[in-house]
């Protein structure tokens, strides 16, 4: 298992270069997600921790660092996996009981929070997060109602292969019963994490393991314990007028890459952070293409019935007409993620492809038969 | 993984070994502040060689010269806790003493659940309801289990227990609505027959999937122990239900997090038309407790005597001590597995009619009911005929009633609807409105 492996030692895939007053207060994504859960603990006893590492480890990514030490062995659980590296081989059949066990606390009023080391894990118990949490308050018309939530990395890291690397964001949001959150900055991260753990309803909350010590400015009104973002609500990171590219998650930060060198390029890209997968802001998506005519969607998971599918099916439905140009969906490799640098590159997508991508979306302006 | 040279040599120094025996590599695993380190000075240092010990991560262990394997079964089987024989006489007197009005409210529950399952199957049969499950030769379980509970306790059953939901005043009426799915049940339709659940009993929904109420009723026990409740959870399964990993994981869980749960495994032979002989190779499910950490024990499942006696020992337990307990009820199915299955297609006619009848629970009961003078053969047909009479008219009742109003569709998937879903109903209506001879009868806009 590669869990052995702590990415402390891994950089992020890029640094972010920002050019902002120096004045402004920064904080990482870490410490974003490690301040709301110590908020809304502080704030709402029953709220508690559940998952591995999460206590004595001070959090496999240490984003629950020091939780267990304020709050104490009753709200911050080390599942029975614990501190011993060796005993990790044992995580996947626990993976399916300590969901459960959270599905449980949150039936019976308690908040539980459960990490997944990745969402990739997540799979071994995804019975429990579909038919347990997603479905009960439907199945039980209401009396049953799960304030749980999910959350841990998501998606491909760097260098940890194809059963450490896929993105669940597709197969989340096509739950009805769930709600999927992904945030990219440290405000989204305090803010959206706020929101998942006051929601009643099971959140999935997506977040991404290089973006975790990435630094972004955050302002009073985001430091304030009562911050908190609405959920189904996208944020236009850069207002554009010539092309729309939605993203989430790190591919936040590739388009917004991208604009800029589109804007050396005289091309005006309008770049939406999606922060809600499930439920997903249309009307901003929609209002952005009627403005610019055109859309590039960008995730770093599996083309096939993604993220961007749905964006493009929802465009068509309600905004065909002032389309100027198809959709242009960049996604990852139609493969599992291949461990090799070079090849791990090649399957992720990069800031080139969303440029060309935006660039083929402005000026191509017949289809592409007629050019056969 | 690190060998510490000076605690090495200290200990070789003071124990006389001889070079049959590996020396022993200190695994000194990295502790954080707040665990109990491993202290190796607490060898002990006694030179007979039959008795070294050593502090392994998870305590003092033995060493011994032979090679002995555990073997795969006990020469003996775990016995099984039993009150009345088969013809409903105390083998003893050292059992808690149930009163007549208990007795005689369990007993009537026991003949109420069989009398339901009766008639509720043979409306499936007669294409009223689409599915059903009985519950035949297990009402013992059903009924005395919920008898030593409290209401506060919360209950996480499979889907052969509407037996504790009776108990605690579910109606007949209310049984018929949900599996008639009509606008009554108060699961709004959403779920197939048998599927009840009732916040006000304390009874969590019934769910087809298999084993995964088994860790809720962990997290849930942990729930109350942190709140200090004064009671417990129990959970429900079957034979077949403990294959699954959810009930290990549970086990394991609950075991560590002592959280107070009683596991109750009806084991009844068949899961399907698996016999336990192709579910699994121990002794039962009983001795899977113990491998977890979990105090257990096996009771005769059509007694409802041992089962009133053990599973209120269990709760007790479970409480004061804030630990989970394990115990196996061996019982046997009477019934099919459901209406869609024909179990005289794997299992010989005969087996099923003598446990039905030599092994009914609910006339080993009842004779010891009678030998007490609370009961009487006026009593028992009073009691079956007016039980049937309601139930058929409980579901002449729910029969006629509406179905659930088009709401119902859209609503509780979230705790608010959300737009898209208002959006959605609406259009709905409006469909319904406009084209009403397309849409059936039964569809009120």
């Amino acid at each position: 298992m590669l869990r052995a492996i702590r990415h402390k030692n891994i950089l992020p895939a890029f640094s972010a270069f920002r050019a902002f007053s120096s004045s402004a207060k920064e904080m990482t994504v870490r410490e974003a997600l490690n301040s709301a859960l110590d908020e809304e603990m502080s704030a709402d006893p029953k709220v508690f921790l559940m998952g591995e590492e999460v206590g004595e480890y001070q959090g496999a990514y240490k984003i629950t660092k020091g939780l267990l030490d304020k709050y104490g062995p009753e709200r911050v659980l080390d599942t029975p996996i614990t501190e011993e590296m060796a005993l990790i081989c044992l995580l996947n059949i626990l993976q399916a009981g300590f969901t459960g066990i959270g599905v449980g606390a949150a039936y019976y009023g308690l908040r539980p929070v459960v990490e997944f080391m990745t969402f990739n894990f997540s799979m071994q118990a995804i019975d429990h997060i579909i038919n347990s949490a997603a479905k009960s308050n439907y199945m039980s018309a209401g009396q049953i109602s799960v304030p749980i939530v999910f959350r841990g990395p998501n998606g491909a890291a760097a260098g940890v292969g194809a059963q450490h690397s896929q993105c669940y964001a597709a197969w989340y949001a096509s739950c009805p019963g769930l709600k999927v959150l992904s945030p990219y900055s440290s405000e989204d991260a305090r803010g959206l994490l706020k929101a998942a753990i006051r929601d009643p309803d099971p959140v999935v909350f997506l977040e991404n393991e290089l973006l975790y010590g990435e630094s972004f400015p955050v302002s009073a009104e985001v430091l304030d314990s009562s911050f908190c973002l609405p959920i189904g609500k996208a944020k236009i990171e850069r207002e554009g007028k010539d092309v729309t590219i939605t993203a989430f998650s790190k591919m936040v930060g590739y388009a917004l890459k991208a604009a800029e060198i589109l804007a050396k390029e005289g091309i005006s890209a309008e770049v939406i952070n999606l922060r809600s997968i499930r439920p997903l802001d249309r009307s901003t998506i929609n209002a952005s293409v009627r403005k610019t005519n055109r859309l590039v969607t960008v995730e770093e998971g599996f083309p096939q019935h993604g993220v961007g599918a749905e964006i493009c099916t929802s465009v068509i439905e309600e905004s065909f007409g002032y389309l100027d140009a198809p959709v242009e969906r960049i996604a990852g490799a139609d493969v599992p993620m291949p461990y090799a640098a070079n090849l791990e590159r090649m399957a992720v997508p990069q800031v080139e492809d969303i440029v060309r991508a935006a660039k083929r979306a402005c000026y191509r302006s017949v289809p592409l038969a007629a050019t056969a | 993984m690190w060998i510490s040279k000076t605690i090495f040599n200290h200990f070789k120094s003071r124990l006389n070994f001889t070079p049959n025996y590996a020396p022993l590599s200190l695994l000194s695993p990295r502790r954080f502040a707040s665990t109990i380190a491993q202290n190796p000075s607490t060898f002990n240092s006694i030179h007979d060689a039959n008795q070294q010990v050593i502090d392994f991560p998870g305590g003092t262990v033995k060493f011994i010269p032979e090679m002995r394997f555990i073997s795969e079964t006990s020469p003996k089987r775990i016995p099984c806790y039993r009150v009345l024989d088969d013809d409903g006489q105390p083998l003893a007197n050292n059992f808690v003493q149930v009163s007549e009005e208990v007795a005689v409210r369990m007993y009537s529950n026991m003949v109420t659940l069989q009398i339901m399952d009766t008639i509720f199957y043979e409306a499936q049969r007669q294409g009223r309801i689409s599915f059903y499950a009985t519950t035949i030769g297990e009402e013992a379980i059903n009924i005395a289990s919920a008898a030593a509970l409290t209401r506060e306790d919360v209950i996480f059953p499979q889907y052969r227990e509407p037996g504790p939901l009776l108990w605690r005043g579910f109606t007949l009426q209310e049984i018929a609505h949900q599996c008639f799915s009509n606008k009554y049940d108060n699961g709004k339709g959403r779920q197939m027959p048998i599927h009840y659940g009732s916040n006000k009993h304390n009874y969590f929904t019934v769910a087809s999937t298999v084993a995964t109420q088994v860790p809720h009723a962990v997290g849930a026990a942990y729930s109350l122990k942190m709140d200090k409740k004064d009671a417990c959870s129990i959970t429900y399964f079957g034979d077949g239900g403990s294959s699954e990993g959810d009930f290990h994981a549970a086990l394991n869980f609950a075991a560590v997090m002592e959280a107070p749960v009683i596991f109750l495994c009806r084991n009844n032979g068949w899961a399907i038309s698996t016999p336990t002989s192709d579910q699994f190779r121990s002794d039962g499910v009983v001795v899977k407790g113990q491998a977890y950490g979990v105090r257990s024990i096996r009771v005769d499942g059509n007694d409802a005597l041992a089962i009133y006696n053990a599973v209120q020992a269990a709760r007790e337990m479970a409480i004061s001590e804030e630990r989970p307990v394990l115990i196996e009820a061996l019982t046997y199915r009477v019934g099919h597995h459901s209406t869609s299955d024909d179990s005289t297609k794997y299992r010989p006619a005969n087996e099923i009619e003598w446990w039905r009848l030599a092994r009914d629970p609910v006339a080993r009961f009842r004779k010891w009911i009678e030998r007490n003078g609370w009961w009487n053969d006026m009593a028992e047909s009073e009691l079956r005929n007016s039980l049937r009479q309601q139930l058929l008219h409980s579901i002449q009742v729910a029969e006629n009633i509406e179905k659930p109003p088009i709401e119902d569709i859209f609503n509780d998937v979230y705790d608010v609807p959300p737009s898209n879903l208002r959006e959605q109903e609406q259009w709905v209506k409006d469909t319904i409105k406009k084209h009403p001879l397309d849409y059936p009868e039964n569809i009120s806009a």
